[in-house]
């Protein structure tokens, strides 16, 4: 009896001895994330938390850094007008076009040891660019017309035509591991199928990052460590851990017990508000950092409904609501207040545009001058009767969102403007009711866009989604303006910065006076890092802090 | 006998055919469709891309259409490949399998022991103290939410003692025996407490309704001891409809540990489905919910045997 009672002791012992795996030294940082990448190949879609993963382990050829200017991560300098590397040519077809060179860093090597060179960055170009590839994500080399490769680290990516985003490049492919791959892949689809970053994401030599994927469980976590042919500032950990939870409760408490040190910001791990609240409780246990971000928070209205035909209907919509209190008490005042899609830190931002701040008078005098008047009801009425009501939608199940709706709508009640809410799930609202544009009243929700990219894909009339085009684009309002839609030509094609500027100012004065959405806030990225951690430095935009990952070290 | 489980066998089969036209059709009916998911917020997808993409997925055909491909298909083994894990379905499907084995074997097992210990500890006498302790537990186990249950779990013996794992499978560059079992601590914890106050319930109504029968009572005047009456006569007479509650719960089991699987980033069936439906990865639902019907139905099939096992009054003709 007493052995066995010894023996249940150890046994015990045994399975709880060994706990706090996070009390080591650091040499390991596990990073939670509440969402998991589908694939790890750069190209075939652009999932954010896919991005995110790829940022530590695979480099793009250039990125904006935390001051939101391009840089070079594998080539050796920028190529700009300026310095000679790019080059307006003339086209046979008489228009004019882009020659860019692209010098790699000489010292680059993949994880397996096999130089990265041109014949990397041709090849990618060539999977890029086939439509066979199956990637949904090929904007970025279908630009391109032709490479010529000069030597093993010079090449020269000829545009059809001048466009802003010239010295914009992706990562690149190692032609070694993946070539003999897309050469074998037959039908259409094929290559996104038979991939080694797919079918065997820790095949060495598929990383030129500082670290490299050593094991990954699809669905739970992925383990990188560090590429031991990486020429570059030498990474700060033995290991990194990206490891998916995706309950956020459940995020926190690991990241409280100490199963995971930290929490990525990039839009996937916790909401603001649970940061805020994780903040109230834990001030000194960890670095609370909150970046501004690209993402535009907006409200998008229906402009076939005959009710929002008016602008200055529009404008009393924007007026009526208080939306810096609404940051002030929801997020502590952390997300800015947005007056166009173009966020202030934006090179291309201009202060010079129409603004409405909370304003119930001026609200109200705008709706009677557009012929509503309030009620018995208290909500307004036009000279036909009708009533000034509409369905306000956003994604179910977003807490924050859900929140507020709630607010807006009692502010617009005051303003004796009556919205409906009708919440539909994610997956409704993006597949059907945007897409296919049959939402009544307004839809909110957020999109995000890269620093310097034009509102081509939401302002175009191009983009409006129709049967025609398979509902393919994504401007949800059908906006379509012609001096709008010249702007965003000139705004992509333009080199002169001073010119670039006018144009996308031309481009906010026009939103800003149309109002076709109602602007709310710019979503600020909350980062929650281990006191002991250096060298972090969150970006805020669409190139992730994890790109420049050799530089996080431990105290 | 052979005869009935072959032909039961053949009735699942027709089912699992069944079934896969449905769930296919059913998924087809959700808004949106794969690459809805795979284009949102992507500025290359031009509608060109998307059209081709389109073909290249198969989704340009009407759904009979692809439904009679994927059969096809399935029928030579290939049931296809999953867009969110970009790898076959069977690849994707099969780790998600192993852990849900370990973490419903364990929990089911447990359940089934802790409920038969506490509802014949009950039924022993209806309305005692130890009766009333039971149900409380029972009940408390059907209605605290397994989510709160979790994250209390979680907060006492990860956050607060520093005890077990909060979550996942097993640590990087360990993952041995004590390790694997640290992290299955936890969820198996929630699970079986979860379940077991369902089972006692049922085995408790099903001994107390059994112990008041004439041959219970006829056994007693006929000086049996107590332990040899409940557990060799009654029992296994109150087993049958306990049973068959049982092997509806096995197969629910399977797909339906999704709450503490996604508590505890557990990655297995039930999340995996979730997933693949919330994602529109068609090939991996459909083959992840067929599973689940194939294990309902092959537990039913198994509680049938055992109807047979424990009553040889019932003929399985």
């Amino acid at each position: 009896m007493q052995f066995r009672s010894a023996l249940a002791v150890l046994g015990l012992t045994a399975l709880l001895a060994p706990a706090a795996p996070a009390l080591a030294a650091h040499d390991t940082l596990t990073i939670g994330i509440a969402q998991f990448p589908s694939s790890l190949h750069p190209d075939i879609d652009a999932e954010v938390v896919k991005k995110y993963a790829d940022g530590f382990v695979i480099r793009q050829i250039t990125a904006f850094d935390t001051d939101w200017k391009n840089s070079c991560l594998l080539c050796t300098e920028l190529p700009t007008v300026e310095n000679g590397l790019a080059k307006i040519e003339d086209l046979p077809d008489g228009t004019k076009g882009m020659a860019v060179t692209i010098k790699l860093k000489p010292d680059l090597k993949w994880s397996d040891g096999v130089p990265v060179t041109t014949k990397d960055l041709a090849f990618t170009w060539k999977v890029g660019k086939d439509p066979n590839s199956g990637f949904s994500n090929v904007n970025i080399w279908t630009r391109a017309t032709k490479i010529d490769v000069v030597d093993d680290h010079t090449a020269v990516i000829h545009l059809p035509s001048v466009m802003v985003s010239y010295n914009q490049w992706d990562e690149i492919l190692p032609e070694h591991v993946e070539g003999p791959i897309y050469d074998k892949a037959t039908g259409g689809g094929d290559y996104l199928k038979t991939t080694s970053y797919n079918r065997a994401p820790t095949t060495p030599g598929l990383y030129d990052g500082p670290y490299m994927i050593t094991e990954y469980q699809s669905g739970a976590q992925i383990v990188m460590e560090p590429n031991p042919y990486w020429s570059g500032t030498k990474p700060g950990f033995k290991r990194i851990i990206l490891k998916h939870i995706e309950n956020t409760a459940a995020l926190q408490a690991n990241l409280l017990s100490g199963d995971v040190d930290m929490v990525a910001g990039e839009g996937v791990g916790l909401t603001i508000d649970q940061v805020l609240e994780l903040r109230k409780q834990h001030p000194d246990d960890f670095t609370y950092i909150f970046k501004p971000s690209l993402t535009y928070e907006h409200i998008d209205i229906q402009r076939d409904n005959p009710v929002f035909k008016d602008v200055r209907v529009r404008q009393a919509l924007v007026y009526a609501l208080d939306r810096k209190t609404l940051t002030d008490k929801l997020f502590q005042g952390l997300q800015p207040v947005a007056a166009t899609w173009v966020n202030p830190l934006n090179p291309n931002y201009t202060k010079d545009t129409a603004e409405y701040p909370f304003n119930l008078a001026k609200a109200k005098s705008l709706l009677a001058e557009a012929g509503w008047k309030p009620g018995p009801d208290g909500i307004c009425r036009n000279a036909a009767g009708d009533r000034l009501t509409f369905e306000l939608q956003t994604t179910a199940g977003n807490r924050l969102r859900e929140l507020q709706e709630q607010v807006l709508q009692s502010q617009w009640k005051a303003a004796c403007i009556e919205a409906t809410i009708k919440n539909e799930p994610p997956r409704t609202i993006f597949g059907e009711t945007l897409k296919k544009r049959v939402y009544t009243g307004m839809v909110m929700y957020g999109w995000s866009s890269a620093v310097t990219e034009s509102p081509l894909r939401t302002l175009g009339t191009a983009q409006i989604p129709n049967e025609k085009n398979n509902y393919g684009g994504a401007n949800y309002i059908a906006f379509s303006n012609p001096e709008m839609d010249a702007a965003i030509a000139r705004m992509d094609g333009e080199l002169d910065r001073t010119k670039q500027k006018a144009d996308w100012a031309i481009a906010q004065k026009i939103y800003a006076e149309q109002v076709p959405v109602v602007p709310l806030f710019f979503r600020s990225e909350p980062h929650i890092a281990p006191k002991w951690l250096r060298g972090y430095a969150p970006t805020g935009h669409g190139d992730f802090s994890c790109m420049w990952a050799e530089n996080w070290h431990a105290e | 006998m052979a005869g009935f489980v072959l032909r039961r066998s053949l009735q699942a089969l027709l089912v699992l055919w069944v079934m896969s036209f449905v769930i296919y059709g059913l998924i087809g009916l959700m808004p949106g469709d794969p690459l809805d998911v795979m284009i949102a917020s992507n500025p290359g997808a031009t509608p060109e891309v998307v059209a081709h993409l389109r073909a290249i997925y198969g989704l340009d055909q009407p759904m009979p259409v692809r439904y009679w491909h994927w059969l096809l298909d399935a029928l030579h083994g290939d049931f296809g490949f999953s867009r969110t894990h970009s790898e076959p379905v069977l690849t994707v499907l099969a780790p998600a399998l192993a852990q849900t084995c370990k973490l419903m074997l364990i929990s089911f097992g447990l359940s089934v022991v802790l409920a038969f210990g506490l509802g014949v500890a009950a039924a022993r006498k209806p309305g005692g103290w130890v009766d009333g302790f039971v149900s409380l537990f029972a009940f408390a186990g059907i209605s605290v939410p397994v989510f709160w249950l979790a994250l209390i779990l979680i907060i006492v013996f990860a956050v607060q003692l520093h005890w077990l794992p909060a979550s996942g499978m097993g640590t990087v560059g360990d993952n041995g025996f004590i390790d694997q079992l640290r992290h299955l601590t936890l969820p198996v914890l929630t699970l079986t407490l979860a379940s077991t106050g369902q089972f006692t319930r049922y085995v408790r109504a099903a001994m107390i309704e059994t112990m008041r029968m004439d041959f219970i009572r006829t056994a007693r005047a006929k000086g049996l001891g107590e332990g040899r009456l409940v557990l060799r006569h009654a029992l296994r007479n109150a087993l049958i409809p306990v049973v068959t509650i049982m092997a509806l719960s096995f197969g629910t089991l399977f797909s339906g540990a999704l709450v503490t699987e996604t508590m505890f980033a557990q990655w297995g069936m039930g999340k995996m489905i979730y997933d693949a439906i919330l994602a529109n990865d068609y090939n991996l639902a459909l083959v992840g919910l067929l599973f689940a019907t194939l294990v309902t139905l092959l537990s039913n099939l198994a509680a049938d045997l055992a109807y047979g096992w424990l009553d040889p009054r019932i003929s399985l003709k």
